[in-house]
């Protein structure tokens, strides 16, 4: 075994124009942004106030900056993958061949489900959850540093794979045989395994975090039943994670030790068996899309409910709703291989369970339409994402209900018409969701609002894009177009495979509107300011806070007598009172930690990739050795002291108090 | 998986006090103790998962060994009562600790540890044993998921040795302070919750395989 | 009744213009596909009913409740009622039972391992999967051909289907139900093309990068006298498919012509399943490997696939005929 294990020169994809562009693209803007950043001297700023961080607002903020920056990449794959579509018709081969399609393909997928929308769900819980049940942090804020830097550590693993050596080219469920050494020889799959293996572990430390955070801190007279919605939502998401993610964890190690010690769980020969595989994957993958909406659906209770001035309509019923999604979560996963040969009995059983998550789901689209009902509702852009969301999301879950009728699953399994339905509801749903949460708290996190005017050009791209580019896909789908071909040769095909692609580009117009936005909003934050820390007339705790919140965030802890507890607060003129005296406040230290096992692990499942196995062993011994240092380090607390305390609030109390009588 | 017991321990002492601004050193130990029980729920699924493969793996021996063939029940025996007397150690140990018995909680961990290291001792020499006889994980499905559940359990036994000589320095050089007494609260969730894992494995794999 | 028939008849109309009636799940040559096309038009159709609603209710709300209209109801207070909050449990609740109903209904009349019944005799052909092409065995007429099926109209098909290696699956959009290939086990598909013609087939299911290429033509001969005349036709080609052929041919390519085998070695479809289970067992000698033979056959059409079967020769399916 050499040195460097299987890494050689041919590794790294020298012959590739796309990827070397990327890479000198990539190369040049890390080294402006180094330079820029040694130039203002912000790298103490950066260190100590983001990278060794414990502050769940901060984490949160780079988790959501991480999903962006994880956007733009899976978004890229997007555009290649429809223009390489639209340009191989009629027999042409296109610009990407299968070598380099099927990994974009593949890579598309993982970004977009593990490092693009799981990261923006969590960065967002991560922001809102504590702020919201009236607590000054999460239970174990070290460990939220730690989950934050083993979802980053998957991501850049993720991105190396472009550089040295190759992605998984077996579709992001990696299924085997397929994804198995005798016919994916090369690192990808390893990648994908690690990938997702060091992230998974990551949003699963995550999970544990904010359930004991839920269940133990919430602030006094909050009982459950009084718990925002969004934090109920991320609740039974978190409730979803625990779950699940463990089935992955143990599906992903199974293919690990056939690919690396000759197992033979999955394999054809010797007994093993690939519909194992299948199984465990989706009984683990499923859940993971009710993780990913159910968050969003809270976020679109919280904006209807307070764009319209009202109360949410049937609170409880939305809880039990979200609470059936979730059980019934765990009882479909069949239906994503019906196809697969099992009895009518169990298609039709897993068909059935699959229709019965339509009724929770449309039980909540009715309370949302009834609480904008006698409401007086303000057109902003998180409102447009959420109606957005209500039109497109209707027709997703349509598509979803008929996929689950095992008799048209035949004709339509894995065709566009699926493709276009998932995206239906994970664009549509998540994805809308997770921007609407993005306009909508945005000034909580950063101190002022975002630009108007260019988040609703952003948000009319985003949906007329998404119908033109997925609506031909339902056609296609009945047209008999069948998932990850890399070119066609059907002329009937090719006036929707066309329209898709002018739908990507539009969707692409709704990117660059965002980037747009966000540069002239941090231009004119001065003019956007939100002083108040209430710009939206907001109903929960999270607005009683500053923006950006205190540190401590709350010099007291309120009491909650209401599910909308600030609203309550402000109309019982509890709202904005500065105490005479502060108790001081016991608040966790910044580490180092974090970064360091993140950083160790990151090397370890680089290692692993390549079989250098000496690294690998460092890395690993690496990672344990910090974190038992960090067990044995007493110094992790300080206190924030009372006239620090009495400064602050006087200051923010006073600018709230102008805030609402102007 | 299993640096994350320790992990989930050891955190109590940043976790923060939020429920009450008047008392200075608030009482987290029932949060952490609490987020560990959470963590052993998702561990508990990881052992699911592997056995439920398990299950469906068993009878593909390729042509080759079935449980019938290579299990010695005997031997199994001897080790999983060395796993179960290692639990009520480690009870002792805790009952030590709560009294506050430095030198006694030492004992009990010392012997808890012996036990633990007797396990897995019979382990790696049951498993070397069987791949030496060309009974390695590379030869059947059923192998593979048998080395692999055993496997997992056995990784757990030994993070949890590891665990435990970290904590037997902690009380050496720390004394039975809370923070200390919370982490071995969880240590011994843990060593609880593989015994009882074991049950499973010595009853689903040993008994129902050699039957 | 009157109503779901003109809905009917609105909605194909506006799928076959959309589709432009060619090719497609839409545009079905046989029974299994008018089935599969009506259960869509009618679950469609179904749902619109609340679907259709809601979106217009949702712009129609937004619109009437926006904060200019000062003087509607305003109502900051009120979150519940009773009376809607059962209406709407129930109104998704109907519809899912009668989906429901209908579901199970026609899973079962649909099922890919029923024999069509009242269709007459009909013909076997073993799929094997390859990498990226497709084999078909026709064990009764003793030919095999490659990337090419062909059969008589109005004579149902019995399709046995296993793998060489990734898994697949195998798909003829126009004639309904696609069923997976998976390497050491064997699944069934039942088709019938009721109007001759040629139709695409191909994987519908990714397996590696050849795959794209992984299609063929499903011919129907408007007689059987027109499937006999192409089975002589291939016949007089000589060209054996030995079990050493089969292997040079299992050898990866990429959009592989159309190739035919007048001969096919016996039981190839079955050494094809097998050899994934007694690759290493020293032990078997031919009486043994007859009586696993035999299991195999039970658990490729028995054996469920959570149950624990004794090889990996067993498909998911639980329900046979033998």
């Amino acid at each position: 075994m050499s040195f460097l294990g299987k890494i050689t020169l041919d590794a790294i994809p020298l012959h590739d124009p796309i990827l070397v562009v990327t890479m000198i693209g990539i190369a040049l803007g890390g080294l402006i942004l180094l330079g820029l950043i040694t130039k203002y001297k912000k790298w103490g700023v950066l260190w100590h106030g983001w990278i060794t961080s414990v502050d769940h607002k901060r984490l949160g903020v780079m988790y959501i900056i991480l999903a962006l920056i994880m956007l733009f990449r899976g978004f890229s794959d997007a555009i290649l993958m429809r223009s390489q579509l639209a340009l191989a018709t009629n027999g042409s081969p296109g610009y990407l061949p299968p070598e380099h399609y099927d990994q974009i393909f593949t890579a598309h997928g993982v970004i977009m489900i593990i490092f693009m929308a799981m990261p923006f769900m969590v960065g967002l819980m991560n922001i809102i959850l504590p702020l919201q049940i009236g607590a000054r942090d999460v239970a174990f804020p070290f460990l939220n540093n730690l989950s934050f830097w083993l979802t980053a550590s998957g991501a850049i693993l993720m991105n190396i794979s472009l550089v040295f050596g190759e992605f998984a080219k077996t579709g992001w469920v990696a299924y085997p045989p397929l994804s198995e050494l005798t016919f994916s020889p090369g690192v990808g799959v390893d990648y994908y395994i690690w990938a997702l293996q060091i992230s998974g572990l990551g949003t699963l430390l995550t999970s544990v975090n904010f359930l004991v955070t839920v269940f133990k801190m919430r602030a006094p007279g909050m009982t459950l039943m009084k718990m925002p919605i969004f934090t109920w939502t991320c609740t039974w998401a978190n409730i979803l994670i625990a779950a699940s993610f463990p089935i992955l964890t143990a599906v992903l190690a199974m293919l690990t030790l056939d690919r690396y010690m000759d197992f033979h769980f999955f394999t054809n020969d010797l007994g093993g068996n690939s519909m194992m595989y299948i199984n465990l994957f989706w009984a683990w993958g499923h859940p993971e899309v009710y993780i990913l909406v159910l968050p969003a659906f809270g976020i679109f209770s919280e904006i209807i409910s307070t764009f319209t001035g009202k109360r949410l309509f049937g609170y409880k019923s939305m809880i039990y709703a979200s609470g059936a999604i979730s059980i019934l979560g765990f009882v479909v996963w069949l239906h994503h291989f019906f196809t697969m040969g099992s009895s009518a009995n169990v298609n039709a059983f897993f068909g059935v369970m699959t229709m019965i998550i339509a009724v929770p789901t449309g039980v909540k689209l009715f309370n949302w339409l009834f609480t904008i009902y006698r409401g007086r509702l303000r057109i902003t852009v998180p409102v447009l994402w959420t109606l957005g969301f209500m039109v497109t999301f209707t027709i997703g879950g349509m598509t979803g209900v008929l996929l689950a009728i095992p008799g048209a699953d035949y004709v339509l399994h894995n065709s566009l018409f699926l493709i276009a339905h998932f995206h239906n509801t994970i664009i549509g749903g998540a994805v809308f969701g997770y921007l609407a949460g993005f306009a909508f708290w945005f000034p909580k996190a950063m101190g002022f609002k975002l630009n108007e005017k260019w988040g609703k050009v952003s948000f009319w791209c985003w949906i007329v894009g998404f119908f033109v580019a997925f609506m031909p896909l339902y056609v296609l789908g009945f047209l008999g177009m069948t998932r990850r071909l890399n070119h066609t040769n059907t002329p009937e095909w090719n006036f929707w495979l066309y329209l898709a692609a002018v739908g990507a580009i539009i969707i692409m117009f709704g990117i660059i509107a965002q980037v747009i936005q966000l540069y002239v909003s941090f231009r004119d934050r001065e003019a956007l300011d939100d002083e108040t820390g209430d710009p939206w007339n907001g109903h929960t705790l999270e607005w009683a806070t500053a923006s950006p919140p205190q540190a401590y965030n709350f010099a007291v802890i309120p009491h909650v007598d209401d599910i909308d507890a600030w609203t309550d607060m402000k109309e019982k003129g509890q709202a904005y009172i500065t105490k005479s005296s502060y108790s001081p406040i016991h608040m966790p230290k910044n580490t180092s930690a974090g970064v360091l096992m993140g950083a160790a692990l990151t090397i370890f499942c680089f290692a692993m990739v390549w079989h250098i196995w000496w690294l690998a062993g460092a890395g690993l011994i690496g990672a344990i050795a910090v974190f038992i240092k960090r067990c044995y380090c007493n110094d992790v607390d300080y206190y924030v002291q009372p006239d620090e305390i009495l400064e602050t609030e006087q200051a923010f109390n006073l600018s709230g108090r102008e805030g609402v009588k102007a | 998986m299993s640096t994350l017991s320790a992990d989930l321990a050891s955190t109590n002492v940043d976790a923060v006090s939020t429920h009450d601004d008047h008392h200075d050193h608030h009482d987290t130990s029932g949060d952490t103790v609490f987020g560990f029980w959470l963590y052993l729920m998702t561990d508990c699924l990881l052992f699911a998962s592997f056995f439920a493969t398990y299950a469906v793996l068993f009878m593909n021996t390729a042509g080759g060994v079935s449980g019938k063939d290579i299990f010695e029940l005997d031997f199994v025996a001897v080790e999983t009562a060395a796993l179960l007397l290692s639990s009520i150690t480690f009870g002792f140990a805790m009952i030590a600790a709560q009294g506050q018995k430095k030198a006694l909680t030492l004992a009990w961990l010392l012997v808890t540890f012996c036990l633990g290291a007797v396990f897995i001792g019979m382990e790696i020499y049951e498993f070397h044993h069987l791949i030496v006889n060309g009974h390695g994980p590379q030869h059947s499905a059923f192998l593979s998921s048998f080395f692999a559940l055993v496997g997992l359990h056995g990784l757990h036994v030994t993070a949890g040795l590891i665990w435990m000589t970290i904590m037997m320095i902690e009380v050496v050089r720390r004394g039975l302070g809370k923070a200390t007494v919370t982490r071995l609260s969880c240590l011994s969730l843990f060593w609880h919750f593989l015994d009882i894992v074991w049950i499973c494995v010595f009853t689903v794999v040993y008994l129902m395989g050699a039957m | 009744m009157l109503i779901r028939n003109l809905c009917n008849i609105a909605l194909a109309s506006i799928v076959l213009t959309l589709s432009g009636c060619k090719g497609g799940v839409l545009d079905p040559k046989g029974q299994i596909g008018y089935d599969e096309k009506n259960l869509i038009i009618i679950a469609t159709v179904l749902m619109l009913l609340v679907v259709i609603p809601v979106i217009v209710m949702t712009l129609y709300f937004a619109w009437k409740y926006r904060d200019t209209q000062t003087h509607e109801i305003y109502a900051p207070k009120w979150a519940h009622s009773t009376k809607i909050e059962a209406v709407v449990w129930a109104v998704p609740i109907i519809i899912v039972i009668i989906l429901g109903v209908i579901t199970w209904e026609s899973t079962h009349r649909l099922d890919p391992y029923k024999p069509l019944e009242g269709k007459g005799e009909h013909i076997t052909v073993e799929v094997v999967s390859l990498n990226w092409k497709w084999l078909f065995i026709y064990p009764e007429q003793g030919i095999a051909t490659v990337n090419e099926l062909v059969f008589p109209t109005n004579v149902p098909v019995e399709f046995k289907i296993t793998s060489e290696s990734t898994m697949n699956s195998f798909f003829i959009p126009q004639l309904g139900s696609q069923i997976y290939s998976m390497a050491g086990m064997q699944t069934k598909l039942h088709l019938i093309a009721n109007e001759p013609g040629t139709f695409k087939g191909i994987s519908a299911n990714y397996s590696g990068a050849g795959f794209s290429g992984m299609k063929f033509n499903a011919i129907a001969t408007p007689t059987q006298a027109g499937f006999d005349d192409w089975v002589s036709n291939v016949k007089a080609q000589g060209n054996t498919l030995t079990k050493d052929a089969y292997y040079q041919l299992a050898e990866p390519t990429e959009n592989h012509p159309v190739t035919y085998y007048g001969n096919v070695e016996d039981n190839l479809f079955h050494t094809i399943i097998m050899k994934f289970m007694v690759h290493m067992s020293g032990k078997s000698d031919i009486s043994e490997m007859k009586g696993m033979d035999h299991k195999m056959d039970e658990h490729a059409d028995h054996s469920g696939h959570s149950e624990h079967s004794e090889h990996s020769a067993h498909s998911s399916h639980t329900q046979g005929e033998e």
